[in-house]
């Protein structure tokens, strides 16, 4: 009686070996280190660290450790102080081509590496860094969509040869024909021009309406926070942060976290921004339909603009700040759609002028209206020029500071936000509190931990000693399972463990109270602890369970803290059940199966 | 070892007991529920939105000083504190329009910093008004889909007396809770919603244990009343309930006392709902059960697909 067969003892020592492996990485800390990231997002070869690692030697400091992670370049130092030179060094070196972030990497043992093991990564409550959640404007992603429309359905009908009027009213546009004769061929184009589309005859029968659909509007909304998504990626990339996270929060939000940024204020301007430019022809005749008369910018004369846009900022692909004569500019590269409109421009109007528009949308508060909104949308034109000649997808623009050169540059590089984003939470945490949450959490484990070893072994007596075991090695599991799965470990998860070592005891009392039991109503040792187990076993599953749902709609609802407490408190019920279940049962079959016993020491 | 002799045979639920019992978790909760009403709770940031500032200083912080400075700069309605230590400092700030909240932030750092001593900028957090309503929106949401799903775990695996004797027990725990937060007018942050889910599990971990030697001894123990085999049950129960109970509070206390002022909260609300958790197992779970007149015939599980007695030999 209360023998396991080999391959169930087995398993379980299978089981806590592999969680013992997946929880080493964790005891190593880390360093200081430098991450490099090649800028189109290659991954580097191992041949290339060799050219890193002599870069950095050149200036004196040699790499504790050099090697690649996850396609980027990683160097350790033992020296704090060397970080700072090496990685400011590095960014000059390969400024262009590479980007570089200073960060702390763990201090693993090459052979621990090479299996691909890592260690839980630490939340910014722990390692310090910012968290800003961005919010999407939506109704402008919208709007600038009704623009695009309006403007081809212009462009169509005009093709089409349809004497007509196209007015854009908020989200619905109105085309006006002269008569009910044009109405059919007007919605035949606007069909052709986009199937998906609402149109609706005007009660005047010489009027049509269209609107978005249901599915067209959602679809834009989605691509506007993926577009978004992918350019933060790219501006946070700029900015050489090591691990950042970028992630779709809900419909219309998006959650930054920037480990180790101990500024905010440098990136949330370069998050937020929203700053593009077009290129339009000046209205040289002064009254073509639809022009709009466009504000200078310091000292630079207002011009009278064409409706149609030659090319906008998110046909940009590249662009660099630089200098010419001495003047600040961005040189740019168009795409293909991009530049050959430019072309066909610059052919037909060789000799005309062509200006260069800066737009920035800023939400500003409705005075008297807290919570209530108004978009404010700056366009400015910052140059005009003579088209001297045909080009086609480079040139550059002027106009501008050093300082908006340089920022624009890296803004138009990595695409424009496809809708603007506003900031509506940002936490910072500093790293001297980052330290001390880590020491305080670990502290509480510690004494929280051998605090109910004590309790147990003086209670339970040998059986103590097995559930002890058996919490021990939960916290491994834990810990273990983190590291697998990638998630972070934060102030709150360090409860979650606390208390699931709290609980994670319940299911042996449980079991250990019912051998007592059994023991008193005169059971023999060995049936004791068979019906112990068993009977326990419903208790257990049941209280679980309960509590898992409890931990699954914490992890389902909830957000930031309570998602950390819930992950870990999710594993804890977890491991506690197949530590309680199987795992001290394998050790009291072991230490007390099929012999002849008097009594038990429980 | 043994906290309690062997064999008890404490007679919890007699009903002179069960009225006092009654009384008690009525009062509990009438008091937890005015104050609310009236009192309301101390919601931290992260529900109103606002500014948040913990700043480290050298030497103890002077928090007069701090105050008149913030005021002098035009920050009148700024809450200056002690958090944890007397070096640290948190500043709180109602929420500001949303263009303004960094600049206010910024000038409220360079206030702090003109006073002449070094300080560590700890912590910044600034939230709008907008997702704060939406973080305690989502914190209410949690809770009531929680109960509801236990409601139906219980109801199915147990029956629905059972499912209305657990849930009341979680309801005035998670009420007392949040009224003791309230009656203390202790800081009720993210943290502490995931704190009262907790203890909502715990308790239910509690009571369920409790229900299912209740089961067990309702079929164990023919001819004995609904009252009795529940006294017995939870007598049985008792060695198991406390000892879970005091491991439980070993590291909460531990938690509390060295897990820092950013948890601190977190683990009074577990402490809290952990010791009305256990006395709500033993009384106000089982005793609605009762009032709701149990029996040992409700557990029996009637035969649900008679085609089947069809097919027997």
């Amino acid at each position: 009686m209360n023998k396991f067969p080999l391959w169930l003892n087995t398993l379980v020592l299978a089981i806590l070996l592999a969680g013992c492996l997946f929880a080493l990485p964790n005891i190593y800390g880390s360093v200081a280190a430098v991450q490099i990231a090649d800028s189109d997002g290659l991954p580097y070869e191992e041949e290339q660290v060799a050219a890193f690692v002599r870069s950095v030697e050149n200036v004196g400091i040699t790499p504790e450790a050099a090697y690649i992670q996850d396609g980027r370049v990683v160097l350790r130092f033992n020296d704090k102080n060397e970080q700072g030179p090496a990685s400011d060094h590095l960014r000059l070196t390969y400024d262009g081509q590479a980007n570089v972030a200073a960060t702390l990497a763990p201090k693993l043992p090459a052979w621990v590496r090479d299996i691909g093991l890592k260690p839980m990564s630490l939340g910014l409550d722990l390692r310090g860094g910012v968290y800003v959640l961005l919010e999407v404007d939506m109704e402008t992603a919208i709007d600038s969509r009704m623009k695009g429309y309006q403007q081809s359905f212009d462009d169509r009908l005009r093709d089409a040869e349809i004497r007509r009027r196209v007015d854009l009213d908020g989200q619905t546009i109105t085309v006006r024909v002269t008569g009910p004769q044009d109405l059919d061929a007007a919605r035949d184009v606007i069909r052709r021009t986009d199937q998906d589309v609402l149109i609706v005859d005007g009660a005047d029968g010489k009027s049509l309406t269209v609107s978005m659909s249901e599915a067209q509007i959602e679809a834009r909304q989605d691509f506007a926070i993926e577009q978004n998504i992918t350019t933060l990626r790219n501006r946070v990339n700029e900015l050489g942060v090591a691990e950042p996270l970028v992630q779709r929060q809900g419909a219309d939000r998006i959650v930054i976290q920037l480990p180790g940024v101990q500024d905010p204020n440098k990136i949330k301007d370069i998050l937020s921004a929203t700053a593009t430019v077009e290129f339009r022809l000046v209205d040289q005749s002064g009254g073509e339909p639809g022009s709009r008369r466009y504000p200078g910018r310091d000292g630079e004369p207002a011009q009278l603009l064409k409706r149609s846009v030659i090319a906008s900022g998110d046909q940009i692909i590249d662009a660099s700040a630089g200098y010419a004569e001495g003047q600040p500019q961005v040189n740019i590269t168009l795409d293909s759609a991009g530049g050959e409109n430019m072309l066909r421009t610059t052919m037909n109007n060789v000799g005309k002028p062509m200006s260069t528009v800066f737009i920035e949308t800023r939400r500003v508060e409705i005075p008297g209206q807290p919570g209530e909104f108004r978009r404010d949308v700056s366009e400015e034109i910052i140059s005009t020029a003579t088209i001297q000649g045909v080009f086609k997808d480079r040139f550059r623009i002027t106009g501008l500071t050093p300082g908006e050169a340089s920022d624009l540059a890296l803004l138009l590089r990595a695409g424009a936000l496809a809708a603007p984003v506003y900031i509506v939470d940002e936490r910072t945490v500093g790293p001297t509190l980052g330290q001390d949450n880590i020491d305080r959490g670990f502290n509480a484990i510690k004494i929280g931990f051998l605090a109910v070893i004590i309790f147990m072994a003086i209670y339970y007596r040998a059986f103590g000693l097995i559930a002890n075991v058996a919490l021990l090695s939960n916290v491994v599991f834990i810990v273990a399972m983190l590291s697998v799965l990638g998630a972070s470990l934060t102030l709150p998860g360090i409860a979650g463990i606390v208390l699931t070592v709290g609980m994670a005891v319940d299911a042996n009392v449980l079991i250990f109270e019912r051998i007592r039991e059994e023991l008193s109503a005169d059971a023999s040792p060995q049936s004791a602890i068979n019906s112990g187990y068993e009977k326990a076993l419903s208790s257990i599953t049941d209280a679980n369970v309960t509590t898992l749902i409890a931990a699954v709609v914490l992890f389902a609802i909830g957000t930031g803290p309570i998602k950390g407490f819930a992950i870990t408190l999710l594993l804890g019920i977890i491991t506690s059940m197949f530590t309680a279940i199987v795992g001290t049962r394998a050790i009291v079959n072991l230490i007390f199966g099929g012999r002849k016993l008097q009594s038990l020491p429980v | 070892m043994r906290i309690i002799s062997k064999k008890t045979s404490i007679d919890f639920l007699s009903p002179v007991r069960r009225k006092i019992a009654l009384a008690i978790s009525a009062v509990f909760v009438i008091v937890s529920l005015v104050s609310l009403a009236t009192r309301g709770l101390d919601f931290g940031i992260d529900f109103t939105g606002g500014i948040l500032l913990e700043v480290g200083y050298e030497q103890p912080a002077n928090l007069e000083e701090i105050r008149d400075s913030l005021a002098s700069a035009g920050f009148v309605d700024a809450q200056v504190q002690l958090f944890g230590r007397d070096t640290d400092v948190l500043v709180r700030l109602p929420p500001q329009p949303e263009e303004s909240a960094t600049a206010v932030r910024d000038q409220l750092q360079a206030t702090l910093e003109a006073g002449g001593q070094n300080i560590d900028l700890r912590r910044m957090e600034t939230v709008s008004a907008q997702v704060g309503s939406e973080l305690a929106e989502r914190g209410a949401l949690a809770m009531v889909v929680a109960l509801l799903l236990i409601f139906v775990y219980v109801m199915i695996r147990f029956q629905w007396k059972f499912s209305a004797g657990a849930v009341a027990a979680l309801a005035h725990d998670a009420i007392f809770t949040v009224g003791f937060f309230s009656i203390f007018q202790l800081p009720f942050d993210l943290t502490v919603v995931a704190a009262v889910l907790a203890v909502i599990g715990y308790s239910l971990n509690d009571t369920v244990v409790a229900f299912d030697r209740i089961r067990e001894n309702f079929f164990a123990l023919r001819g004995v009343s609904a009252e009795e085999a529940m006294n017995i049950s939870i007598n049985e129960m008792l060695a198991r309930t406390l000892i879970t109970g005091l491991t439980t509070l070993l590291v909460l206390i531990a938690l509390l006392t060295l897990g820092g002022e950013s948890i601190a909260p977190f683990s009074i609300a577990l402490i809290v709902g952990i010791i009305i958790g256990t006395y709500s197992s033993i009384y106000t779970a089982s005793a609605t059960a009762l009032v709701l007149n149990v029996s040992p015939q409700d557990l029996i599980e009637p035969i649900k697909d008679p085609s089947l007695i069809d097919d027997l030999p």
